[in-house]
């Protein structure tokens, strides 16, 4: 057993035109994948329109319990699969209402809602908020350093449409890595994991519940305000936890549920199952992002192998919520066995589960033992001394600063001051954002640095296909038509009806498969033709003559 | 001294933490008021960042549905 496995992390970010309060925000987060794709087209040198996404593959009804639900019954914001439906006319007369005769300065035949990165990242308008995807990654380390990108990316975004706002007169626009506005409104960081197809669902959700609904005490993000609006004062762990309603489920707009059915493999279907995580908060700390990914990955792998906990919430729901509401740490929440343990309890369990595996498969590999390590140093000290860890996990580093604030300034919970930290604690600027003043300041932990970041923004992870989508974009931008998570299509001088790639499997056409043919091609053409030969199963073209 | 404990830096941490030497002296007066005061201007370089108006700002952050 092992962290590693392919994953990846999907953050939508909150969305403000600062001055603006009547501002739409499907056209703001437009703004900013617009900007965003215009920045990498400036760099890449392209002439030609952006790559777009290809939507086949999409099956947000197919529910991974063995159904699917008819679209009449489906929530409209379940219909991920067809481009939004906000056209860019419909962006550009908005604007125009809005901002009136400079709007005609922006390129509307530009309008971008849906984009993929040169690091193989998608970018795109998700219902009314901008988010990224980052590409696919096969270690929690790499889950956090190409999610971090993606902070790096809305941060760049959002000093493009600064700089250019004088000329366009549109609206200038921030972005905060968080998951509500304590209005009732909640927006998701999901995960994604591959499974095998051949793990029962059954398994899975049982095994996870009580998982996910005490991780928060790791990798929550903290909040001010208890309940959907915040309104009964307070502190609690997590941003997510009052938003959810349900057990198990396929919605990820109403009614959440802990565990997400959502079966959108995005790879061969019949080995492949991606587990679609919803219950995350977005995460600044890097400890506490490594600790989402590599112990829900363990946690996989116990599942996997028939050796995890035997463990059943009364109500995980209530669980879920009870443990958040609870900084203190000492809430316990009932088993269906009688028994009654915390939040941390709970993680130790899973944590001994994974040891005692990890004794009878010979060991953990070096980024299994980083994670193993990290998790018992963190329950260790979230049961004697939980603000010794401000300096790595958010919900602590947040907590300790408002207590400062409450200390110096004697602030109620309900002051409007500690809620405005919370927000800008998650500012993605860093002279502003509060978590990277604190990164500045020497007093949070960090496993990247800048370059590393600036390095992830423009290129993927060696290891799966994505380096093969990053690496396109990036070689031949005029030639990529569409991708999408298993295929990209290129359009070709020589070829007609040009040509799609096929990418069934996540850890294929990695660096190793596909450097030798790229950096012999001179054109896309070429490459194309070379795979073609290579790899004749998953090359289609119209005519290669 | 609740705030030494909160705003502890990463280094003074690793000092607590990792060279416990056994009868070492208690922390002085003098290095408490250190860290109290870098506490204070941990907050005060924070004041220097809040958005100004705390009430209306908050109020105007209204986000649309998501996942």
């Amino acid at each position: 057993m092992s962290v590693r496995r392919v994953m990846g992390a999907e953050t939508e970010y909150g969305v403000l035109a600062t001055g603006n309060a009547h501002a739409n925000a499907t056209v703001l987060s437009t703004q900013v994948v617009t900007t965003y794709a215009a920045l990498v087209r400036r760099r890449l040198g392209a002439s030609r329109a952006t790559a777009g996404w290809d939507y086949h593959g999409e099956t947000p009804l197919q529910d991974a319990r063995g159904f699917a639900v008819p679209r009449e019954q489906a929530d409209p914001s379940q219909l991920t699969d067809v481009a939004p439906v906000l056209t860019a006319e419909e962006v550009a007369a908005e604007a125009l209402r809005e901002t009136g005769p400079h709007a005609e300065s922006m390129d509307w035949r530009q309008v971008v809602m849906n984009t993929v990165l040169p690091n193989g990242a998608r970018l795109y308008v998700d219902h009314s908020h901008p988010e990224y995807s980052s590409p696919e990654v096969t270690t929690p380390r790499d889950a956090v350093l190409w999610d971090a990108a993606g902070d790096r990316v809305a941060l760049d975004a959002v000093r493009a449409i600064a700089a250019s706002a004088p000329a366009t007169g549109l609206d200038v626009v921030n972005l905060y890595k968080n998951n509500t506005d304590n209005k009732s409104v909640s927006y998701g960081a999901h995960e994604n994991y591959l499974v095998p197809r051949s793990v029962p669902f059954d398994a899975l959700a049982a095994g996870l519940l009580p998982f996910f609904a005490s991780r928060q005490v790791v990798c929550g993000a903290g909040r001010v305000g208890l309940g959907d609006r915040g309104q009964r004062p307070g502190f609690q762990i997590s941003q997510r936890a009052d938003f959810f309603e349900r057990e198990v489920g396929l919605e990820t707009t109403v009614h959440r549920p802990i565990v997400n059915t959502r079966d959108e493999p995005h790879a061969e279907r019949t080995r492949h199952r991606r587990l679609h995580v919803i219950i995350g908060d977005a995460n600044l700390s890097h400890t506490s992002n490594l600790l989402k990914f590599g112990t829900t990955s363990l946690v996989l792998g116990l599942i996997e192998a028939g050796t995890a906990p035997d463990l059943a919430l009364v109500d995980p729901v209530a669980a879920l919520q009870a443990i958040s509401h609870d900084p203190g740490l000492t809430t316990t929440v009932p088993l269906r066995d009688g028994r009654e343990l915390t939040g941390v309890q709970l993680q130790r369990l899973y944590l001994e589960a994974a040891r005692a595996h990890e004794q009878t498969t010979g060991g953990p590999d070096p980024e299994t033992r980083e994670v193993l390590e990290l998790w018992a140093e963190v329950l260790d000290a979230l049961e004697t001394d939980p603000l010794s860890l401000a300096d790595r996990l958010d919900w602590v580093a947040k907590h300790a600063l408002l207590l400062g604030y409450r200390e110096r300034d004697g602030l109620a919970w309900a002051d409007p001051r500690l809620t405005l930290i919370d927000l800008q604690y998650a500012d993605v600027r860093p002279e502003k954002g509060l978590y990277h003043r604190l990164v500045a300041a020497g007093r949070m932990r960090t496993l990247f640095g800048a370059e590393d970041l600036e390095r992830a923004v423009g290129q993927p992870p060696a290891d799966t296909r994505a380096w093969l989508r990053g690496r396109l974009v990036t070689r031949f931008p005029d030639d990529v038509l569409t991708a999408n998570w298993d295929s990209v299509s290129l359009t070709l001088p020589g070829v007609r009806r040009g040509a799609r790639i096929a990418m069934p499997e996540p850890l294929e056409l990695t660096r190793e498969d596909v450097d030798p043919l790229l950096s012999a091609a001179p054109d896309a053409e070429h490459l194309v033709r070379a795979l073609a030969a290579a790899r004749p199963a998953l090359v289609h073209t119209g005519s290669l003559g | 001294m609740a705030q030494e404990r909160i705003f502890g830096t990463g280094a003074q941490r690793r000092e607590e933490t990792e060279l416990p030497e056994p009868g070492a002296p208690a922390p002085t007066a003098a290095q408490s008021q250190t860290s109290a005061t870098s506490a204070d201007d941990l907050l005060a370089e924070i004041d220097g960042v809040l958005e100004s108006n705390a009430e209306e700002f908050v109020k105007g952050f209204v986000q649309k549905g998501g996942q």
